[in-house]
């Protein structure tokens, strides 16, 4: 299983064709204390880039962009009535949503943890 | 994800792109303790220091200091007569031409909430109007406007009254808040007068050289004070040695918004402007029965039929029923009818569940009336409610 990263902070774990979205712990951070997440539900299908989920804080909403296009499989239920969970552990527990992926080369732009690490040193 | 901060949208983007942002004699303060500076009213202000909600939480139950010199502190005072008998009622009969207030009933050292408005009745600004403390200062008054129109404001000001009345701008000093239920405990240990205070009372105190203007006011809902202090090391020194104090922390715009919100206090630009008047906005309270008898202020025809007849829409405070909060501008609906819209909201840390104020049709005006807000298109259930949502600890 490998782990990738956006520029704009979202993370997709990838087993075979179905990748584990979610948000960074440089993210969850920046955003402070997460108080409402919308995920997707199961079957909806997004393009690379498209809005997939939104995540409020106490400060703001803000959008989450699809890392790769596809098919939700699961939308993270459990985030509806523990919010908090994005900021207590964002790249396990805190995952969004899961999307079975429509091409796999679409991963080839996106970073792994070594590049994001750097990518986010530069900010 | 997107980076949409959208509670620190600068009031006019065009405007603060050419034009260098300017910095508060505290920066280099923020700076120090963390903050995270962002363009705000034309400066660069803290959003926040260790985060929203830690920060807000202390503010209610310690105290939290705010630096608000970005805001629009002034003294307006009679250019002949300062100070000799009778001064007080002249400088309160000129600005009673600009705000709906009883000025003229304020003995010295008491402050009021008041509204500037323009000839249609509408809301320029809200502003603080404080009658200078001490006999040889009748005739003048301690006014402070907000940070994102006090340009506007002082022009308006100068051009109606300047024959008369002289405006000095005092927003080159240093003007903070300290809020919450240390604070009087706290500020006492530098200014024991603190101590003597009540709400919406103001002492004007001099240490050496050194003038210090001191209100017991905020815009938190918690008791505290606020300090119109010189821009210069003493000043500095003061702010210093509280934030020395364990009791306080820095707090920045962020949790700023979301105490001001619980406590129900307005925004301006954002729960009132200039097509809002204030018995819409539910400001009625600062028109006092002398001036609504006397009818003498800007746009008194539209707000007297407003009092009369009611307003189309009144500000209300809402309640979401679900976890969602929305934000500014969600349209409210019933039946899948608008009937108005959001003017501030977001999440309370201290109720510990979202928040909103708005505007809606005055027929539903009522506490428990269900209305559905329209967050990312769809309707999520709501109920209009009293304000505020955390009840004040004035100190009256």
């Amino acid at each position: 299983m490998s782990t990738y990263f956006t520029e704009d902070h979202e993370w997709i774990a990838v087993d075979g064709d179905v990748g584990t979205v979610g948000i960074t712990k440089y993210a969850a951070e920046q955003l402070g204390d997460v108080v409402f997440v919308e995920v997707p539900e199961a079957g909806v299908s997004f393009g690379k880039g498209d809005d997939m989920a939104v995540v409020e804080s106490v400060k703001a909403a803000s959008d989450v962009y699809a890392p790769v296009g596809g098919e939700v499989t699961e939308g993270n239920g459990d985030l509806a009535d523990a919010p908090e969970t994005v900021n207590e552990d964002p790249q396990g527990k805190g995952w969004f949503c899961k999307i079975k992926l429509s091409d796999k080369g679409e991963l080839d732009g996106l970073m792994d943890a070594a590049a994001y690490q750097s990518f986010c040193e530069g900010l | 994800m997107a980076w949409t901060v959208l509670l620190w949208k600068a009031p006019n983007l065009a405007e603060m792109s050419t034009e260098t942002l300017k910095r508060t004699p505290l920066y280099d303060l923020h700076v120090a303790h963390g903050g995270k500076m962002v363009p705000f009213a034309g400066y660069e202000m803290p959003v926040q220091f260790e985060g929203v909600k830690p920060e807000h939480l202390w503010t209610r139950e310690s105290a939290g200091l705010f630096d608000v010199s970005h805001m629009g502190p002034c003294f307006l005072f009679l250019k002949e007569g300062l100070g000799q008998d009778g001064a007080h009622d002249k400088i309160a009969a000129l600005m009673e031409r600009l705000v709906p207030s009883n000025i003229a009933i304020l003995k010295p050292g008491q402050g009021r909430l008041s509204v500037l408005l323009n000839e249609a009745g509408g809301i320029l600004d809200d502003l603080i109007i404080t009658r200078m403390p001490g006999e040889g200062l009748d005739g003048m008054l301690y006014i402070v406007v907000n940070g994102a129109v006090k340009a506007e404001d002082w022009a308006h000001i100068e051009r109606e009254l300047g024959d008369e009345a002289a405006l000095q701008k005092a927003d080159d000093r240093i003007l903070m808040a300290l809020q919450g239920p240390k604070a009087e405990a706290v500020l006492s240990e530098h200014f024991p007068e603190a101590a003597d205070l009540k709400f919406m009372r103001c002492a004007y105190l001099q240490r050496g050289d050194e003038k210090i203007m001191l209100s017991r006011s905020g815009y938190t809902g918690e008791d505290g004070f606020e300090l119109l202090l010189p821009n210069n090391p003493y000043g500095l020194g003061i702010v210093e040695s509280l934030l020395a104090d364990e009791r306080v922390k820095p707090i920045g715009l962020g949790a700023r918004d979301s105490l001001r919100l619980e406590a129900g206090l307005c925004l301006y630009g954002h729960d009132m402007d200039t097509t809002r008047d204030p018995v819409e906005a539910d400001l009625g309270w600062v028109i006092q029965k002398s001036r609504r008898e006397r009818a003498d202020f800007p746009g008194a025809e539209r707000i007297l039929s407003a009092f009369k007849d009611g307003p189309a829409e009144t500000r209300v405070g809402i309640q979401p029923l679900e976890r969602a909060p929305a934000r500014e501008g969600t349209e409210i609906e019933l039946n899948g009818e608008r009937v108005g819209v959001v003017t501030s909201g977001g999440f309370g840390p201290s109720v510990d569940r979202p928040i909103a104020m708005g505007y809606v049709r005055a027929d539903l005006a009522i506490p428990g009336t269900q209305i559905d807000l329209m967050v990312r298109g769809k309707a999520r259930p709501a109920e209009v409610c009293d304000l505020p949502f955390v009840q004040p600890n004035y100190k009256r």
